[in-house]
């Protein structure tokens, strides 16, 4: 298990957005909001090194710069809005699953052995999930994580996150639209407005 | 041994013919007449301009003039490559790659064939090196257009999967796995098909001239095979060069997925 380390933005800028400098500490969780376009989604692109931008990420004393991008990622690990499936089976994704987490997102087992086109959005994004989890990250980013689930799935998906970025100590960003989740998991709440990344303390915007 | 002369009279009734095509699609408006005929007009064009050619470099069989034709051959079927593309490599990549892959496979190919295998005598004789090479290379041509343009399209088309595979960690070799295997099928089933049906389905065309020009059908199928076997060289190596080179190119040196180094359709 690598040890939790904090995920430390310095000056990183992408697009329309000012340069953002900002630290999230070992299992803490930073809501990120804004209105579509404002570049949330191209921010974590940013910091999961998927595009070229400006700036420095830290995770712990490792700078993205120093590392190899796809070990970084490994490291840094994002969750997209709309997930992807390349092999004809849904177990080919995810050989490190095991029942426990199958199971405490709502899956049987043999869910595995099906064919991936079976697979409804709100499933997709649950094992997505599990996907980019079973993999060992140090940090996770998630672009909307529970957009596609029903209320009830949603806040058991919602649980679930909470408790594994906690026991892991993982620093999270998670991109989220509705102020009661944010209010439910955010440590600290973040908005994109006019360009302009602005940090709120925790319970300031209730 | 001596093939029956053909006359300009002769070849001029079989233009007729051609004529006689195009009149009836113009006739019954099927559009194609006009491109018919133009690319009837170049065939006799080119061919009679490359004729010339060949005629002096047989008689001048010199190294230099050889190796000017074959590097004249070798530009020509490089910015085919670049056109027959839909979303090329911007900034010179798209020819450069293609260009050199066909170099490495089909002048190294070619070299070998004519030093090792033939032995004409000199190595570079003109009425070896040339035809060979010609038929190397417009057949490595088809194949690495086809695998480029296979690869750039897929990658295209697939970002936002090899995107997630990136985001998963995986490296870019991983991530587009299945893209360069799609690529090489491409660029390589031409040559395997035509592999397969030589001799039972297709008369080749090489071995139907030498049988016409009185070779004795053994040699002309040893030549074949040879010929065969030499263009499946040449095209192998230049699409595996191809695809290694166009594959790295999508990819920056953090791993990340470049598309804006693709040029739009168009």
């Amino acid at each position: 298990m690598p040890t939790p380390d904090t995920l430390r933005l310095d000056g990183l800028a992408i697009g329309e957005l000012c340069p953002v400098t900002l630290a999230i500490a070992s299992g803490e969780i930073l809501c990120l909001s804004g209105v579509s376009g404002s570049g949330k989604s191209r921010l974590l692109r940013a910091i999961a090194d998927l595009e070229p931008h400006d700036g420095e990420v830290w995770l712990g004393d490792r700078a993205q710069s120093s590392i190899p991008g796809h070990a970084w990622r490994q490291a840094v690990m994002l969750v997209p809005a709309e997930s992807h499936w390349w092999a004809e089976r849904v177990g080919e994704h995810l050989p490190d699953a095991t029942p426990a987490d199958l199971e405490s997102l709502g899956f049987r087992p043999e869910v595995l052995d099906g064919s991936v086109v079976h697979l409804s959005s709100g499933e997709k994004q649950r094992l997505a999930l599990l996907r980019a989890v079973s993999r060992s990250p140090s940090a996770l980013l998630l672009d909307e994580p529970t957009a596609n689930l029903d209320d009830a799935t949603a806040s058991r998906v919602e649980a679930w996150l909470r408790e594994r970025i906690r026991v892991r100590g993982w620093p999270a960003v998670w991109v989220a639209h509705d102020m009661a989740q944010i209010a439910r998991v955010a440590d600290r709440h973040a908005r994109i407005q006019g360009g302009v990344l602005e940090t709120e303390m925790e319970g300031a915007w209730t | 041994m001596d093939v029956i002369d053909l006359g300009w009279w002769q070849l001029a009734a079989a233009a007729l013919l051609v004529v006689a095509l195009a009149g009836c699609t113009a006739w019954a408006r099927l559009g194609m007449s006009r491109s018919l005929l133009i690319a009837a007009a170049r065939t006799v064009i080119q061919l009679a301009l490359v004729g010339l050619v060949l005629e002096a470099l047989f008689a001048a069989e010199a190294l230099h003039w050889v190796v000017l034709m074959a590097v004249g051959m070798l530009l020509i079927a490089g910015r085919e490559v670049m056109a027959r593309q839909k979303r090329r490599l911007l900034g010179g990549w798209a020819f450069g790659i293609g260009t050199v892959s066909m170099f490495l496979s089909s002048f190294s190919v070619a070299v070998l064939t004519l030093t090792v295998i033939i032995g004409p005598e000199p190595w570079y004789r003109p009425q070896y090196a040339i035809p060979l090479l010609g038929m190397m290379l417009g057949n490595t041509m088809t194949g690495v257009a086809l695998a480029l343009d296979r690869l750039t399209d897929t990658a295209w088309r697939q970002r936002g999967v090899i995107e997630n595979r990136l985001m998963l960690g995986q490296r870019w070799q991983e991530a587009t796995g299945d893209i360069r295997r799609e690529a090489m099928r491409s660029g390589l089933m031409p040559m395997i098909n035509a592999m397969a049906a030589a001799g039972v389905v297709s008369l080749p065309g090489m071995m139907t001239g030498q049988i016409l020009a009185g070779s004795p059908p053994a040699l002309a199928v040893k030549y074949q095979i040879l010929v065969m076997f030499t263009i499946t060289l040449g095209t192998g190596f230049g699409t595996l060069a191809a695809v290694a080179a166009g594959s790295r190119r999508l990819f920056d040196g953090r791993e990340r997925l470049r598309l804006d180094r693709l040029s739009a359709p168009g």
